[in-house]
């Protein structure tokens, strides 16, 4: 972290915590100063470019390449293809483990995928590259592309997402709808979105004889040198990965990117350092995508709106060549109360690179689904939205029946409620118009996201200075981890934050589990924390053992720990600072170390999730069809909050994100060729400000004593959920049209 | 990128000299030719950068209450010129319905002129494109085709031209000065911009190496800016190409419409004056039905081209609105969201 110097935090009133404080970002000065070093900023000296070839069909193979062309134009150096190329220790088609998806890496003349990489130019100048790469001309033996989601021939598989059952269910679904007095069955159609990260997939990659460094974004740095290490048969502790700044990452960066270890082996091939950075429009095929769904709901409720039965299906496509299955299902497991509860879904493989996680995987692709059927479901009751949902609030988790570790789910429905002013929405729809003229609609949905945690560990040193060190090797995404782990390093350490320095960001330091799930405040947040208890034990073991310091004798669990100092916890005015102790031991520092895992017991005992209420006032032109979100208002409950205003900016990007599921984000497909025909920015449309011209999001208190010691759930991702559901049903509010293709665009409400 | 000259001419003669050469383009402020470099799609050998040439950068205020814009004035610095969007509102509003606050910064008002379709299948190399492979072939047919043309396409190309600032330039008979080799000459914009038909690959009336220098708005047109509107639906509230467009504008006399100026962007290869329209509204009142039956008219010979019939009633309604809009009075101030049906202070 040589080069990047993150600011010290700004003072601020913490009454001894640094927890709970709305520090900014302490990264933010470098990052708009552009001092901040992402992947691609980094040149070492002797720095070739590669660019990648990619293929123009979706099915075939690559029948010829004018390599002669390429290799003669001035600057390129290397030619990679299928035929001339270094040898893996491994086939990237080899399934080597739980997250190692099939990578393209030249293995052969197949193609299986628009945008798949077919041969590498690396050049001395980017330019030069970008030209031998045009200068290819592919020629094809082409085959016809299957890219229709309700065409493919379909199966069923067995695990969906990360490894969740395809299918699960209590009771009886059928009789629950047998007995049911009013039934909701209805398909809803979403799009294939890609991540589009605003920086691109790039590396720089440096072998030195079979050491090999990379700078090259990361939400998982220990499972890319796992993955590497076996692709290139070195051992893992032989690749030196610095990730300090992610440009987003929302998925895509979690596995190391075929087009990453291109790069990888092209600097191998031609034995100098290689950078290698993704066009925008080559990001729609190698790097994951959320795939398509259709799904069908079955609803069914009582006489007095209650659920008698919820069925999910989801129809959707992984490719030709791997497996991921988007589980989008799984959204109806938590959040109804229903006596019958059946989730499932059903494949198809279609023409185009594997689909990946994206930012709520399932839940969000789920969630609009379910919260317009529920939507569906209270209106053919009559019922008021939030009243239909409340008479279905869910004490227990619906599909296991656990006890929710902790839940204020009610109480984000009450504060987001009363926000929004919801009380005073008309029950019908169409019934609401502005001084303009425009129909305005009121809708919400109910947000959930699983509190995972994964395994991460972290070291932390005191200093005879006084200062306090902890590294571990997490990820800034962009989401804060710079800010909101060193604030919980400060207080694991009993240190102010400007008294600590914070390491993080490199594959050196202690892995700090991957950034995704939003579970890397909690698991990463957990290993600091367990590291800052355990040097401070270590400090007060040396202390209390030691008959000169006046905490001789006091024992470990009669000491704290604050402000530098070490105290009797029965009588604060005894006690001394850490330099002192360190200094009168003739120790420079000292070490400890900490490690953070799920606890299975709790686990098993109870369900773990966020929750929230989203609520959104849409205004649609009675005549135009164009959709304005005028107003979202989000209640979200995630436990303990580490900052605040970090915290805040994950759930307005959430929602935004939500806004642009609901309204915007499709890859439009050329069913002929199976090609992305808007893969770039300008037409990939996801909102601008002129979109969102009020989003607010209320911190709902929540004490979890069961997810983790500090009582953290994630928040990154439940702002997609419910609110894209919040907006669809405004839109039904607004217009009386429930239209079920997202993204809902202005032609389906102007027929 | 592929290796081209890049020349820096001093004079305009210098520059039409250097154009006329085969596989030359002029560049003004880049922000269309060199996305189209990059992607492949423009190929130029040569660039005569003209972002220099003296004398092109003028807004001048014409005697006659006309308006000479040079060729590279910036589109906001044009929007944003009080004696301008005063005479020309509807053309200031469409210039800032465009592009991005940064993006009008740049581009010249001569390129947006030029700027080139957005057809999907034009700017992907894979794809057949008669625009830019004479005789290849036009894949946008039976392709991904919602956001094509619905008026004056052709089996060859069915392509729209994307420029708002086009559509109230025609309505409102905008002549666009050039220099050739041979001299000066001028063209009304409503016929600068080429149909497809046979050639789709020939866009517009300028021959090799002709410059644009300026724009005239006749001082006859500022008559209608009590009345003058630009009204663009859009799938974002910002940032994105029209769907459908129109500008529209009305002098009334003595409660009836004196004369009116209508044209449509987003639903042809040019922007597309509605003439048999305008003249079914002179005589008429102000009003709904009148409003109709123009738009009835404007889109009598729309048929759609592809998965695209909605714009053809959305082209009908929102001629309508645009009427209306226009017939309730030029608003006092630019609204906060230009041309946008959201439009506050419309
Ligand atoms: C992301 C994005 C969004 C956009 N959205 C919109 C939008 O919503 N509405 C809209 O109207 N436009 C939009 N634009 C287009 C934008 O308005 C044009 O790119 C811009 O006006 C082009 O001007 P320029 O000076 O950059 O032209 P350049 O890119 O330099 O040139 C464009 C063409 O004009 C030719 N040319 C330039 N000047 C002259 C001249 N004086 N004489 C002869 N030929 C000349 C060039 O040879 C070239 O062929 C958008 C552009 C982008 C990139
Ligand atoms: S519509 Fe026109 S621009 Fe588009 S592919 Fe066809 S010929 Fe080319």
């Amino acid at each position: 972290m040589s080069e990047n110097t993150l600011a010290q935090a700004p003072v601020h009133l913490r009454q001894g915590s640094s927890i709970g404080q709305p520090l900014t970002r302490r990264d933010g000065v470098l990052k708009v100063t552009g001092g901040a070093v992402y992947a691609a900023d980094n040149h070492p000296p002797g720095l070739l470019h590669a660019v990648l070839a990619v293929s123009t069909i979706a099915r075939g193979r690559v029948a010829a390449l004018d390599l002669a062309a390429a290799r003669a134009h001035p600057g390129v150096v290397e030619v990679m293809t299928p035929g001339h190329k270094p040898a893996l220790a491994q086939d990237p088609d080899e399934k080597a483990g739980p997250f190692a998806f099939r990578l393209d890496l030249l293995q052969d003349d197949r193609v299986r995928y628009a945008n798949q990489s077919i041969a590498v130019v690396i050049a001395e100048t980017i330019e030069a590259a970008t030209e031998g790469a045009a200068l290819l001309a592919p020629r094809y033996e082409v085959e016809p592309a299957r890219m229709d989601l309700h065409d493919a021939e379909s199966f069923f598989p067995a695990v969906v997402g990360a490894g969740t059952p395809a299918a699960e269910h209590h009771g009886d679904v059928d009789a629950g709808m047998a007995a049911a007095a009013v039934r909701v069955e209805a398909t809803y159609d979403t799009s294939a979105q890609y991540h589009n990260a605003m920086e691109p997939h790039a590396i720089v990659a440096v072998w030195d004889g079979d050491k090999l460094r990379l700078d090259t974004p990361s939400q998982g740095m220990a499972m890319a040198q796992a993955r590497i290490a076996g692709l290139f048969g070195i051992p893992p502790e032989n690749i030196h990965i610095r990730s300090p700044f992610l440009g987003g990452g929302f998925g895509s960066k979690g596995m190391i990117s075929g087009p990453q270890v291109l790069g990888i082996m092209a600097a191998k091939l031609v034995g100098r350092p290689v950078k290698l950075v993704l066009r925008r429009e080559q990001m729609y095929g190698p790097v994951g995508h959320r795939a398509p769904t259709r799904q069908t709901l079955r609803l069914g409720a009582d006489a007095g709106g209650a659920l008698t039965a919820i069925g999910h299906h989801t129809k959707t496509a992984s490719s030709s060549f791997d497996d991921f299955f988007e589980p989008a299902s799984g959204a109806s497991h938590s959040l109804y109360a229903s006596p019958a509860i059946a989730t499932s879904h059903e494949g198809v493989r279609l023409d185009t690179g594997t689909p990946l996680f994206m930012r709520a995987p399932g839940e969000a692709t789920g969630s609009i689904a379910l919260e317009s059927a529920i939507d569906e479901m209270a209106d053919a009751c009559g019922m008021d939205p939030l009243t239909f949902r409340l008479k279905n609030y869910a004490e227990v988790e619906p599909i296991s029946g656990k006890p929710f570790s902790s839940k204020a789910l009610r109480q984000c429905y009450e504060q987001g409620a009363a926000r929004f002013g919801w009380a005073s929405r008309p029950l019908a729809p169409r019934m609401m118009r502005d001084a303009a003229g425009m129909l305005v609609g009121w809708g919400m949905g109910t947000a959930t996201f699983p509190a995972l945690m994964f395994q991460a560990k972290a070291r932390a040193t005191l200093r005879r200075d006084g200062t306090g060190l902890m590294e571990i090797g997490a990820h800034d995404m962009g989401q804060g981890a710079w800010t909101a782990l060193a604030q919980i390093a400060a207080d694991g350490l009993g240190l102010d934050i400007d008294q600590v320095e914070f390491r993080s960001g490199t594959s050196d330091l202690p892995d700090g589990g991957i950034a995704g799930g939003s579970a890397h405040t909690a698991t990463a947040g957990m290993a600091v924390h367990g590291a800052g208890a355990d040097v401070i034990a270590r400090l007060a073991e040396l202390a209390t053992g030691d008959e000169r310091s006046p905490l001789f004798g006091a024992g470990n669990a009669g000491v704290v720990a604050r402000g530098g100092r070490l105290s009797r916890r029965d009588d604060e005015a005894r006690g001394e600072s850490y330099a002192d102790i360190l200094d009168r031991a003739g120790l420079a520092g000292i070490e400890g170390s900490g490690g953070s895992a799920a606890n299975p017991v709790a686990q098993s005992a109870y369900a773990m999730h966020a929750h929230g209420a989203v609520f959104a006032e849409v205004k649609v032109d009675p005549d135009l069809g164009q959709i304005r979100v005028t107003r979202l208002v989000g209640a979200f409950a995630a436990g303990t909050i580490i900052n605040p205003r970090m915290v805040r900016s994950q759930y307005y990007g959430g929602m935004i994100w939500g806004l642009s599921f609901a309204l915007l984000e499709k890859a439009v497909t050329d069913r002929r060729s199976g090609r992305i025909m808007n893969a770039d920015l300008g037409e990939y449309h996801v909102p601008v400000n002129a979109d969102v011209p009020s989003v607010e999001a209320i911190l709902v208190e929540e004490r979890d004593a069961h997810v983790n010691a500090l009582g953290i759930k994630g928040v990154g991702e439940i702002g997609i959920t419910g609110t894209a559901g919040a907006i669809a049903n405004a839109v039904w509010h607004a217009t009386g049209r429930r239209v079920r293709q997202f993204p809902i665009t202005l032609d389906r409400l102007i027929d | 990128m592929n290796r081209f000259d890049y020349i820096r001419p001093t004079t305009i003669p210098e520059a039409v000299a250097a154009a006329s050469a085969p596989g030359a383009a002029y560049l003004a402020a880049g922000t269309n030719l060199v996305d189209l470099m990059k992607g492949g799609i423009a190929r130029p050998s040569r660039l005569v950068d003209v972002g220099r040439l003296p004398g092109l950068s003028a807004i001048e205020h014409l005697p006659d209450g006309g308006v000479r814009i040079g060729a590279l004035v910036r589109n906001a610095d044009l929007a944003y010129d009080p004696g301008f969007a005063r005479r020309f509102p509807a053309v200031a509003e469409a210039l800032l319905s465009g592009a991005s606050a940064q993006l009008r910064n740049a581009a010249t008002v001569g390129g947006n002129l030029l700027q080139r379709t957005r057809c999907a299948y034009f700017h992907d190399v894979a794809s057949a494109c008669n625009k830019r492979e004479p005789g290849a072939g036009c894949d946008a047919r039976g392709g991904e085709n919602r956001l094509h043309a619905v008026l004056g396409w052709s089996e060859g190309c069915i392509a729209t031209h994307p420029s708002d600032f086009c559509v109230p330039l025609a309505a409102f008979n905008a002549i666009v000065e050039v220099a050739g080799a041979t001299g000066h000459r001028d063209i009304p914009l409503e016929e600068f911009h080429l149909l497809p038909g046979e050639t789709p690959e020939r866009e517009t009336l300028l021959a090799p190496g002709e410059l644009i220098l300026a724009l005239r708005l006749p001082g006859t047109e500022a008559a209608f800016a009590a009345h003058a509107r630009y009204l663009k639906v859009r799938e974002r509230t910002s940032y994105a190409f029209a769907v459908v467009s129109a500008a529209a504008g009305l002098r009334l006399d003595g409660g009836r419409i004196a004369e009116a100026r209508l044209a449509l962007g987003g639903v042809a290869l040019k922007p597309w004056r509605a003439r048999a329209a305008e003249a079914a509204l002179v005589g008429a009142t102000p009003d709904e039905a009148a409003f109709r039956l123009a738009a009835e008219a404007a889109l009598e010979a729309a048929r759609p081209s592809g998965d695209n019939a909605f714009k053809i009633e959305l082209a009908r309604r929102i001629l309508v609105r645009a009427l209306t809009l226009a017939a309730a009075g030029t608003p006092a101030r630019m609204p906060a969201l230009p041309a946008s049906p959201f439009a506050i202070g419309a």
